[in-house]
């Protein structure tokens, strides 16, 4: 009887997305619709970066170390004096790749097994303990645990924070899955003859879309300050990749010297998350009328 | 009502277990022969196979597991490789930090986060709500080692009001184990205090829809008593549960915090270790997290009960 909050999205009320619904959404909410601009920066900024003005985020110049930010140098340079503005700017392919891989990865696995458990009983009572031992330990420290047995590559780290969100979503669906069978849609679909893969196919997975869409938003957004945070700490993304949480975790040790190492990236990282986040919220008070009265 | 704690306590032990299998299975795969690192440089192969029998390394899989988890129940949680020391020994000298960084991120969020939820609903759709609800989606969306790079630049660094890192026990003086937790604390709290003011929100705007709370208002009570009184009373059962689940959810952020911060709790152990690849502190500290996690969520569980007596089970 544990309500977490995502469980809140559980809720059976959810519509079907329509096309016209989703420019609804983005009209009827301002804010969502600043989200989606912001992300659309983020995204033409992670294609275009090689013409936005960087050099090689690579390119070692030791004679140029830690200059502070100026007209040369946007966002200064490193202790290895490469140049930071670059960097940032590369660095924004990690993070929108791993968001939106993880959050795709966790879906898709999220849906079969929820629809496994919501359907078959006996996958359910052991996927589902599975699924309670995996969401009681603590996500960051689930990937921690998978980076630390194997090396660092960005699939192993799509891998680990894949892993640590796909309990959230199976739950979520097999709840949306369990309500909808005893809707009389479902019975008169039953009743009429159809058989059970039309139903799974056009009765059941049609209404898990609008929540898992959702919750995909919003596990993106963690996802990036997931893996964010594993690259702090060196358990991430491998050094020769820049990602905003390398570039923070190698300002690290210096950071009383050149804030710019760490705020740059930080504040890059803190807007993305934050215009997933906005469209995630807006997806949510469009697609559930119940929930968007009370949060 | 007593069947049902007997019930809900015996459905943690499959969790538990499921836990324990992970946990040792990282240990199982994990690469590099735990022998030969204890054997050190200079062992032959015999010392390897004679350490490797005396650890029972030469055992199948679940003779090792059963082995693991009778140590286990016994409190021992196996040896470091990096220190050689015993990770229950390593763990308690680390204990201390973090739960005084968890109690105060407790002490600075709860009494902001619950009043700022209720004012917010009192004054739903003023300027008022929207700025509680912009500082809750700002907390989701500032990740913790990023709000400590700005609070350190700012209060420490430009006003040097505060001290950059470090900790102090509490038994060395109460006023530099205050100004070492302050900036940790908020660092920890923000997302923390961003989810109960929210739910609190929530909870409150359904509770303030209620005919029972018209009738408070209409029989001339004052705001507050309203509010508090009426409201907050009933509005309790999803802002306890927030509060006991997000204690368990300040773990992830606590070993973040605390190698930003530099403070010598278990999120660091738990960094230096994977750095060294030492993996029994690895296991030791999950399984100790996921064990809180998995009380505090029984406690709240049966919690339920005591706040609302109406929830039978």
């Amino acid at each position: 009887m544990t309500i977490a909050p995502t469980d809140l999205a559980a809720a059976p009320s959810f519509d079907v997305p329509r096309r016209g619904k989703m420019h609804d959404i983005f009209r009827r909410h301002p804010t969502a619709m600043a989200g989606a601009i912001l992300l659309t920066l983020l995204i033409l900024m992670a294609i275009f970066a090689p013409w936005l003005g960087t050099v090689d985020p690579q390119a070692l110049a030791p004679i140029r170390r830690l200059r502070a930010p100026s007209s040369s140098y946007w966002f200064g340079t490193d202790m290895l004096g490469r140049d930071v503005y670059s960097r940032v700017i590369y660095g924004s392919r990690v993070s929108l790749i791993i968001g939106i891989s993880v959050a795709l990865f966790s879906a898709a696995v999220g849906i079969a097994l929820g629809l496994l458990t919501g359907f078959v009983r006996l996958a359910d009572a052991i996927l589902m303990r599975i699924m309670d031992g995996l969401m009681s330990i603590p996500s960051v420290l689930l990937a921690i645990a998978l980076m630390a047995l194997t090396r660092a590559s960005m699939g192993n780290v799509i891998f680990a924070i894949t892993v640590a969100e796909v309990p959230r979503v199976t739950r979520l669906v097999r709840g949306v899955v369990l309500t909808l069978r005893e809707q009389p849609f479902v019975e008169a679909a039953i009743a009429s003859g159809t058989g059970f893969l039309p139903i799974l196919w056009r009765h059941i997975l049609p209404n898990t879309l609008a929540p898992v869409l959702v919750q995909g938003t919003f596990i993106a957004a963690s996802a990036m300050i997931t893996e964010a945070a594993l690259s702090f700490i060196g358990a991430g993304t491998p050094p020769n990749i820049p990602s905003w949480g390398n570039i923070m975790a190698e300002g690290r040790s210096l950071f009383q010297v050149a804030y710019y190492i760490i705020l740059f990236p930080g504040i890059c990282l803190s807007l993305a998350v934050l215009s997933i986040n906005l469209i995630g919220d807006g997806l949510r008070d469009a697609l559930d009328p119940r929930l968007a009265r009370r949060m | 009502m007593l069947s049902y704690i007997v019930r809900r306590m015996l459905a943690t032990i499959p969790v538990m277990g499921v836990v324990a299998i992970f946990v040792f299975s990282l240990l199982y795969l994990s690469p590099g022969d735990p022998a030969v690192i204890i054997a050190g440089d200079t062992a032959t192969l015999d010392d390897i196979a004679r350490i490797r029998q005396k650890l029972g390394l030469d055992q199948p899989f679940y003779v090792q597991f059963g082995t693991w988890v009778w140590n286990l129940l016994h409190g021992d949680l196996g040896i470091s490789i990096f220190t050689n020391l015993p990770v229950m020994t390593l763990i308690k000298q680390r204990i201390e930090p973090t739960v005084a960084l968890t109690i105060c991120t407790l002490l600075v969020t709860i009494p902001v986060a619950i009043p700022l939820g209720v004012i917010a609903a009192w004054k739903a759709g003023t300027w008022i709500d929207r700025v509680v609800m912009v500082f809750a989606v700002a907390g989701f969306s500032i990740p913790g080692f990023v709000l400590a790079y700005i609070l350190i630049f700012t209060f420490s660094i430009g006003l040097d009001l505060l001290p950059v890192q470090g900790y102090t026990s509490i038994k060395d003086g109460f006023g530099a184990f205050a100004s070492h937790m302050v900036l940790p604390s908020i660092t920890l709290g923000l997302f923390y205090a961003a989810l109960v003011a929210r739910i609190t929100r929530a909870s409150m705007l359904d509770v303030l829809s209620q005919d029972y709370v018209r009738t408070a208002q209409a029989k001339g009570l004052s705001n507050r008593e309203v509010l508090i009184g009426h409201a907050l009373k009933n509005a309790a059962v999803p802002i306890a549960t927030i509060i006991g689940i997000g204690v368990a959810l300040l773990i992830s952020g606590v070993v973040i915090t605390e190698t930003v911060f530099a403070i010598p709790g278990i999120g660091r152990l738990v960094v230096d270790a994977i750095l060294r690849r030492d993996y029994p502190i690895i296991q030791g500290v999950i399984l100790m997290f996921s064990a809180w996690y998995v009380l505090v969520n029984l406690a709240v569980d049966i919690s339920y009960t005591l706040f609302d007596p109406r929830i039978r089970y």
